[in-house]
Parts: structure tokens; C-alpha cells; sequence
């Protein structure tokens, strides 16, 4: 073997003795996304019930009470207020006094007798992604529970067509979660990985590693492939949570998401080195870390849509990997789609993973100056 | 100042070697000529270019102007080649506390491609060596500071370099484990290793074969330690050390 390959293996050897040994580091590692998840995830949950609804009943029979009362007990909705018309409505979504409407047309009672398929609207205030979800979600438990006739097998009887107003772009279900695996993952690689770094060069022992032979490649890849693991595990972590308590879909293929994970991790831990170099200690690089968090999550698409964004905001976007990878995540979680769809993406985290790992390792000098 | 005595080879020689900070000099075109398998002393006060010194040698920095040979080899030109042959202990140790004496060893050793057989040969004859036997499997946090001083010499030995820097090596520990570490050192020189080493010991300097003495950045003395006393004009080599330090016009 190549000779110049060993100060990498030493370094990899013991990047893997220190971490099994730093068993709190590790634990947090998992275990704070583990939480983070769960405390979002539940947010999410109180968030998207009970979503102050207004009812404009035209039909106003036993039909149309029964349907009312099912929406009800979905627990997705909570009547606020019955209305006289379709102005009121948009006045009150408008002042955001509530979130959804549910609309009873007149003909709800024929059409259900007539054995037509008969429709009522839920209007909801979608500038909210999760006031949408809730009401797509409501909206179709109702349908497949309210049964007037009484007849167990009998086809739906009736379609709950949900509009999503302010925000016709709505496109995904579970809109937060696949983004708080992206969120996640970048936080933790660029923090731990700069302050692993710069822990080396606090305590003397970078100064110490730059007097052996061991170049600068190797040096840096030691940092990163351990983490890398990390990363993955994380990344399982969550999902395997998401799955189990709030039955995040998983539509796409998961061996296509763990690949393409993967410039995105390397990237990560790339912006960690790089923020290694920027800063001197182990308390600044905590604190670069938090501030170039930010960004990512307003900017990303994580929480706002990002089609809803200024333009200058949704340029600054396409400079984040979190943009590329949440693309990925909602595509393959939400919308299953595969490789034909995200290759774009593929390419643009391979791109930044190479641009922004050679940047570290060049601003990375073998010396102390 | 004298040049060295004998015509022995030389292991480090430095010609001019400068370096700036802005407007700061920190070493100002030192000429420095170490034989090879002596102890050299590089003594002066704090501030005056003892470590900045030894980084440019070790290649950690660049000098401003000058040039230096270690082994034979120019430090500015082939800084790689050189870290081979050299061996460096810091002032903090760099030691990682989570990692045992034996992974110290091992991370060290295999830096230098002393890996498989090889390799763990090296590590057991330094834990043998330096009687880290009982200690083996101790993390270095656990340490005490002569025990950690004695482990930061094997990690900066472990592939038996030619020319050995140690950068003020025996701060802070006490007495017994100086002496012992002195010991070590002279065992190291009685094999053939040069070693530059930093101190502002005085009774250190006395056990060096040849000294250099810095002050400000350039070079005031240099030769065996009785010779300095004879070229300072000072009674003692501490006489020689405060007289210098007097000169410095109060800022």
C-alpha cells in the first residue's frame, strides 16, 4: 500500500477511538435530533387540529347537520361561527379570524337522495401549509366517514372538495417533517464537524499533527468520513421516527434518498471545516454554526414556501444545499418521484459538496499563520 | 561569537532567518549552527523569538526572509521532506485526553507509516522505554503533568526523528520529573539525536552542550555555556540572563 495513505488511516483510527469514547457527544448527536423531532412533530400536531372553521350551511337539513358534525369530530375542525354568505367568509379567512370554511350548496340533499354524487367545499386558508394539511386531511376523513343513509358498504356518498386559497402552489401533505431531516443534519454536521476541528486546534494538538507528514487531504477526510457515518445514522434516526410517530410517508426509494444524502452530508461537513478555518474557538464555531443555521431555515423553503418569496430572498436560496436537499427529501418521501425528477438536484449537491470541500482544504494552510 | 569547535556535521543551520509580524520583529537574520547530536539550549526571555524560531523551523511557519536547513534538508523548499526526520513537542504537549497511552503511541507512530509488525514493536519498546507499562491502557487526561510530559516525548519520538525540538518542555511540572525528563533527553543525545530545546531554566542551560541566547529577536551569544558567561563579561550564566533582561529600555 501506498505509503503516503497511512497518516489517513492513523487519523481515521482515531477519529473513530475519540468518538466512541465522547459517548455524551454521540448521544446528542442522535438522541437531541430525536428530540427536536419529536417536540416539532407535536407542535405540528396541536398545530393542525381544531382549525377555527366557519360554516355556510345553504342546504340546512338533517344531511347537511350530520356532515357538519362528522367534520367536527375529525377534530381537524372547530366551528367558530356560522355565516350567511360566501362575503362573510372571505372576510373573516381575510382577518384570519378563521382558517376554513365549510360551504353546504343547496342542492346537498337532492343530489344525496338522488344517489348523485353530492359536494360540499372546505375553503382553507393555505397561506398556511398546515392549516391546509389539516383541512385536506379533515376534509377527507369526513368523506369516508359520513354515511346518511346508514348502509355500511354504500360508496362515498359525498366529495369534500378542499380549495386551498392564497397558496394554489400547495403540493405536499407532511410539509415540515421531511424538512426537519434536512434542517437537522446540516445544523449538526456543520457545528460538530468545526468544532472538532477547532477542539484540535484549542488544546495544541493541530499544531502538533501539521509537524508530521500527514497532508492536508488526509487530515481533513479523517474529519469528515467519521461523521459521514454520523450523518447517516442521524438521518435513519429520524426518519424511523418520522415514520413511527407521525407517519411521515415514505412513497420513494429509500437506497435513491440515502444516495443522494450524501453530497449533501459531505457539504455539510465541508461548511463545517470551512467555518473551522474562519474561526479561533470552540464557542465561535458553535455560534457561526446557529448563524448560518438561520438562513437555511428561512431561506430553504423549510418553513416559508420559497415561491412565496421575494426575489432577492429566493436567489439567496439557491446558495444554500438545504434548498437542493429539502427538493430531494419532499420528492422522495412526499411525492415519490425518483432519479429522473431529481437529478438536478444530484448534480447541484455534487457541485457544492466538491466546490466547498476544496475550498476548506485551501484555506486550511499547513501553517500557523 | 564562536562557531562550533570541531568540524562534526551540522543538523540545523539558519542563515539570516527573519520573521515580521507587521511591524514587529520577532527574529531578526538569526545565524544558527547546531551539531548534530548535541543538546542545544536556545535561551531568552519570554517575547524574545524562542518559539517563533522553532515553528519556522519545524516548517509551522514560513520565515519572512533567511533560510534553513534541518537535516540537511531546506525547510522553506521541502517542508514535507523534512517533517520526516524531525520530531516536535509543544509547549501545551498536544495531547488528546481521550485517547489512552497506547493509542497516542499507535496514532502517532502510524502517522509516520510505522504501522502492522512494525509498528507495534515500535510501541511496546516506547512503553517499556519509558516505563508506561502499568499506564498503557490510561487515558491521557488522567495523567499527571510529568507523566504527560513524558508521553508528549514519546509521540514526538516514535519514529525516531534526527533532529528532536522541544519547546519549553519542562514547564510546570516538578522537580523529580524534570531531572527524569533531563535523563531521557540525554539518552535520546547519547543516540545520536540533536535536540534544540527551549528553557529559561537556568540550571537547564548548564546541562546543554552549546547555547544560544536570544533577546529581542536577535542573536546575543552563542557557544558553550561558559563561553557565553566569558562573552556577556557576567559571572554566572543567570548573571549573564538578568543583565540582558536590565538592558531592555522600560516601555
Amino acid at each position: 500500500m501506498n505509503v503516503s495513505r497511512w497518516p489517513f488511516w492513523a487519523m481515521l483510527r482515531k477519529e473513530f477511538i475519540q468518538m466512541r469514547r465522547d459517548r455524551l457527544t454521540l448521544g446528542l448527536m442522535v438522541g437531541v435530533p430525536a428530540i427536536q423531532l419529536v417536540l416539532f412533530g407535536f407542535a405540528i400536531r396541536t398545530e393542525v387540529r381544531h382549525l377555527p372553521t366557519v360554516v355556510l350551511d345553504e342546504a340546512r337539513t338533517r344531511e347537511s347537520r350530520e356532515l357538519i358534525a362528522v367534520l367536527v369530530n375529525s377534530t381537524y375542525f372547530s366551528i367558530v361561527a356560522e355565516v350567511q354568505g360566501r362575503d362573510e367568509i372571505r372576510a373573516r379567512i381575510g382577518r384570519g379570524d378563521a382558517a376554513a370554511a365549510v360551504i353546504i350548496p343547496h342542492q346537498f340533499t337532492r343530489d344525496i337522495k338522488r344517489r348523485r354524487s353530492a359536494e360540499a367545499q372546505v375553503i382553507v386558508d393555505a397561506a398556511d401549509p398546515l392549516a391546509s394539511q389539516a383541512a385536506l386531511q379533515g376534509a377527507a376523513q369526513a368523506g369516508l366517514a359520513f354515511r346518511p343513509d346508514a348502509r355500511p358498504f354504500a360508496p362515498a356518498a359525498v366529495t369534500l372538495k378542499v380549495r386551498p386559497w392564497y397558496n394554489p402552489m400547495l403540493d405536499s401533505a407532511t410539509y415540515i417533517v421531511p424538512g426537519i431531516i434536512g434542517v437537522l443534519l446540516s445544523m449538526t454536521m456543520i457545528i460538530i464537524n468545526s468544532m472538532a476541528v477547532v477542539r484540535e486546534r484549542e488544546r495544541g494538538t493541530l499544531e502538533q499533527l501539521i509537524v508530521t507528514p500527514i497532508d492536508r487531504t488526509s487530515l481533513m477526510l479523517g474529519k469528515i468520513v467519521p461523521f459521514l457515518l454520523v450523518g447517516y445514522v442521524q438521518m435513519t434516526v429520524v426518519i424511523l421516527l418520522g415514520r413511527v410517530l407521525f407517519d411521515v410517508p415514505l412513497r420513494g426509494s429509500i437506497p435513491l434518498l440515502y444516495l443522494l444524502a450524501f453530497p449533501f452530508i459531505v457539504a455539510s461537513l465541508g461548511l463545517g471545516l470551512f467555518f473551522s478555518t474562519l474561526v479561533r474557538t470552540q464557542a465561535q464555531a458553535m455560534q457561526a454554526g446557529f448563524l448560518f443555521i438561520m438562513p437555511n431555515i428561512l431561506l430553504s423553503g423549510f418553513m416559508f414556501p420559497r415561491a412565496a418569496m421575494p426575489e432577492p430572498a429566493q436567489w439567496l436560496g439557491l446558495a444554500l444545499p438545504l434548498t437542493y436537499f429539502l427538493e430531494v427529501l419532499r420528492g422522495i418521501l412526499l411525492r415519490g418521484v425518483g432519479i429522473e425528477a431529481l437529478w438536478p438536484e444530484l448534480l447541484t449537491l455534487c457541485a457544492f459538496a466538491i466546490i466547498i470541500v476544496a475550498l476548506s482544504v485551501r484555506r486550511f494552510q499547513k501553517t500557523l499563520e | 561569537m564562536s562557531l562550533p569547535a570541531t568540524s562534526a556535521p551540522l543538523a540545523i543551520v539558519t542563515r539570516g532567518l527573519h520573521k515580521r509580524f507587521g511591524e514587529l520583529v520577532a527574529v531578526e537574520k538569526l545565524d544558527l549552527a547546531v551539531r548534530r547530536g548535541d543538546i542545544f539550549g536556545l535561551l531568552g526571555a519570554n517575547g524574545s523569538g524562542k518559539t517563533t524560531t522553532i515553528r519556522m523551523l519545524t516548517g509551522l511557519m514560513p520565515p519572512t526572509a533567511g533560510t534553513a536547513e534541518v537535516a540537511g534538508i531546506d525547510v522553506v523548499r521541502e517542508p514535507e521532506a523534512v517533517r520526516r526526520r524531525l520530531g516536535y513537542m509543544s509547549q501545551r504537549y498536544g495531547l488528546y485526553d481521550d485517547l489512552t497511552v497506547e493509542e497516542h503511541l499507535r496514532f502517532y507512530a502510524g502517522l509516520y507509516g510505522l504501522v502492522g509488525a512494525e509498528g507495534r514493536t515500535r510501541v511496546d519498546q516506547l512503553i517499556s522505554d519509558l516505563d508506561f507499562t502499568p499506564r498503557r491502557r490510561q487515558l491521557a487526561g488522567t495523567l499527571s503533568g510529568g507523566w504527560k510530559q513524558r508521553l508528549s516525548l514519546a509521540c514526538a519520538t516514535a519514529h525516531r526523528p534526527d533532529v528532536l525540538f522541544l519547546d519549553e518542555p519542562t514547564a510546570g511540572v516538578d522537580p523529580a520529573a524534570r531531572r527524569h525528563f533531563w535523563q531521557m533527553i540525554r539518552g535520546l543525545s547519547a543516540g545520536g539525536t540533536t535536540i534544540l530545546v527551549t528553557t529559561h531554566y537556568m540550571d537547564e542551560a548548564d546541562r546543554c552542550q552549546r547555547l544560544a541566547m536570544l533577546w529581542r529577536g536577535r542573536l546575543v551569544a552563542m557557544g558553550e555555556p561558559h563561553e557565553i558567561i566569558v562573552q556577556l563579561g557576567q559571572p554566572t550564566l543567570e548573571d549573564a540572563f538578568i543583565a540582558l533582561q536590565e538592558q531592555e529600555p522600560v516601555a
